[in-house]
């Protein structure tokens, strides 16, 4: 039998999971509810100057990095395996396109974090 | 008789000699307080139509014999019973996942010949001890590591409860995997190489996406769906090669 | 002794026969939701790096309705996210004992959900002060 490769994918996954479990819900609630709103937060919490600064530090490099790399590669194992669940076998193009557009996000990210300097 | 009610029992006829496909068929059961599930299969057989086909063996939840679907739930049939059902109909079939062999029995060969024997179910000895060296020792705590997982009474429910197994059936499945692990856990045995390639592949515990709808069901308690995912770290420890690293004590 | 001819059922709309599978398709839906709103942060920081005005306007799209709400499917199934993964992280977690007993699952499912609310508290908090 040959031996799985998922141990790989399933340590980001785990990774992505706990992390997500820990702040998904709050983030979510910040940046897409109540910073919006305006309400239990200013508006200005995110403004253009207070994000750039925080995108700019070291340690917010880091954080939005490991957000959204590990946000993604949790999500797309789930989703690849979902497939499987609701009978849609995609194999080696849908292993390919799932975790190549998790890596293409994280390169993405990197890249940006890189452009906005220290 | 103050204590009689009927219920509605409807179960799924099939006879390969006969049918293409399938079908169910209705029975009115007389049922008390104690009757399960199983005694009302039987009152059917023994008074209202004796071609009914079905498992069973000791009637007290330990041999593993009975495993039906009732109410599109795994259970031991002997150990439900129909007033907890009632006044709704009762419907009982075969156990999910496995092919149909004859009315509520199914084919249970692909566990029995296949599944279980491949996970090498016994002890693999660091050397074979003559019998003059005596008996193993082995502490509560040793025990205690694998004691759980030896429960299984093989009844096949957990297989019924897996999507993963149904959708798949090259899986390995929650009882062999989690009899993998009781040998694994079991001090006295050295076999984790013999078994390593089926735990590490695609087969083994990578076919889990812990649903746990196994651990749900099991009337042993014996958490098959912990076996499978503690083995996803170790698994995953020997893919890194970090395995022996970090258990240098050998084997466990 | 000759073959019988079995009978496969199919597997088709397997999950939608018991309440306990639903629960399961929904908890690995949520990563969905996650892969969306990861998407839209990553748009984020595409626009911070164009400049103010580009990331204004992104800004402003979080602002509309459409986007509140789904903000609001996906707080709450990726809040069932979180859930269900403290639930079943004792089944990967390895065998603790204390004083030869067995960890309670509850104290494994209840650390992290005391990790999640610690974590969280420290996200708004540094969001809003610093």
């Amino acid at each position: 039998m040959k031996r799985s490769n998922e141990p790989l994918f399933w340590s980001l996954f785990g990774a992505g999971g706990v992390l997500s479990a820990l702040i998904a819900p709050v983030l979510i609630l910040i940046t897409g509810i109540i910073a919006p709103i305006g309400v239990w937060m200013p508006q200005q919490a995110l403004s253009y100057a207070r994000v750039l600064a925080f995108a700019t530090h070291w340690f917010g490099k880091l954080l939005l990095l490991a957000v959204i790399a590990l946000f993604l590669f949790h999500a797309v194992h789930r989703i690849y395996h979902g497939m499987h669940d609701i009978g849609v076998h995609g194999g080696t193009a849908a292993m390919t396109a799932c975790y190549g557009a998790a890596l293409l996000g994280t390169v993405a990210a990197a890249y940006l974090l890189l452009a906005i300097g220290f | 008789m103050a204590d009689t009610r009927t219920i509605e029992i409807e179960v799924l006829r099939y006879n390969p000699e006969r049918d293409t496909e399938p079908r169910f068929q209705s029975f009115q059961v007389p049922f008390s307080h104690d009757t399960s599930v199983l005694q009302g299969l039987q009152y059917i057989k023994d008074h209202l139509d004796g071609s009914l086909t079905f498992r069973w063996s000791c009637r007290m939840a330990i041999c593993g014999s009975c495993g039906k679907m009732v109410n599109g739930v795994p259970q031991l049939s002997c150990h439900v019973f129909l007033r907890d059902y009632y006044p709704g109909k009762v419907r009982v079939e075969p156990l999910n996942h496995f092919p149909v062999l004859r009315d509520l029995a199914i084919d249970q060969s692909d566990f029995f010949e296949s599944k279980l024997p491949a996970i090498k179910p016994y002890i693999v000895p660091k050397q074979d001890k003559p019998l003059a060296a005596g008996t193993h020792r082995q502490t509560p705590q040793q025990f205690q590591q694998y004691y759980p997982y030896s429960q299984c009474i093989n009844c096949l429910l957990c297989y019924a409860a897996c999507p993963q197994y149904g959708l798949k059936p090259e899986f390995t499945g929650p009882a062999a995997l989690a009899l993998l692990h009781r040998y694994n856990a079991d001090s006295r045995d050295r076999g984790w190489d013999e078994r390593a390639e089926l735990l590490n592949a695609e087969e083994g515990v990578w076919g889990c996406t812990l649903v746990g709808y196994c651990s749900e069901v099991c009337p042993k308690h014996v958490d098959p769906a912990r076996a499978i995912n503690q083995n996803k770290v170790n698994s995953t420890m020997d893919y890194f090669g970090v395995r022996k690293l970090l258990m240098p004590k050998g084997d466990d | 002794m000759a073959q019988a001819r079995t009978y496969v059922r199919p597997m088709q709309g397997w999950w939608r026969r018991n309440p306990y599978f639903v629960r399961y398709m929904i908890r690995e839906a949520s990563s969905v939701f996650l892969a969306i709103y990861t998407l839209i942060l990553l748009v984020g920081l595409l626009r911070l790096t164009q400049g103010e005005a580009a990331y204004e306007g992104w800004r402003a799209v979080l602002g509309s309705p459409p986007s509140i709400l789904f903000h609001w499917l996906a707080l709450l199934t990726v809040g069932y996210h979180a859930y269900t993964w403290w639930k079943v992280a004792p089944k990967t977690a390895p065998d603790i004992r204390i004083g030869g007993r067995p960890l309670p699952e509850i104290a494994i499912t209840g650390g992290g959900w005391a990790a999640t609310v610690v974590a969280s508290v420290l996200v708004y908090v540094i969001v809003r002060w610093m």
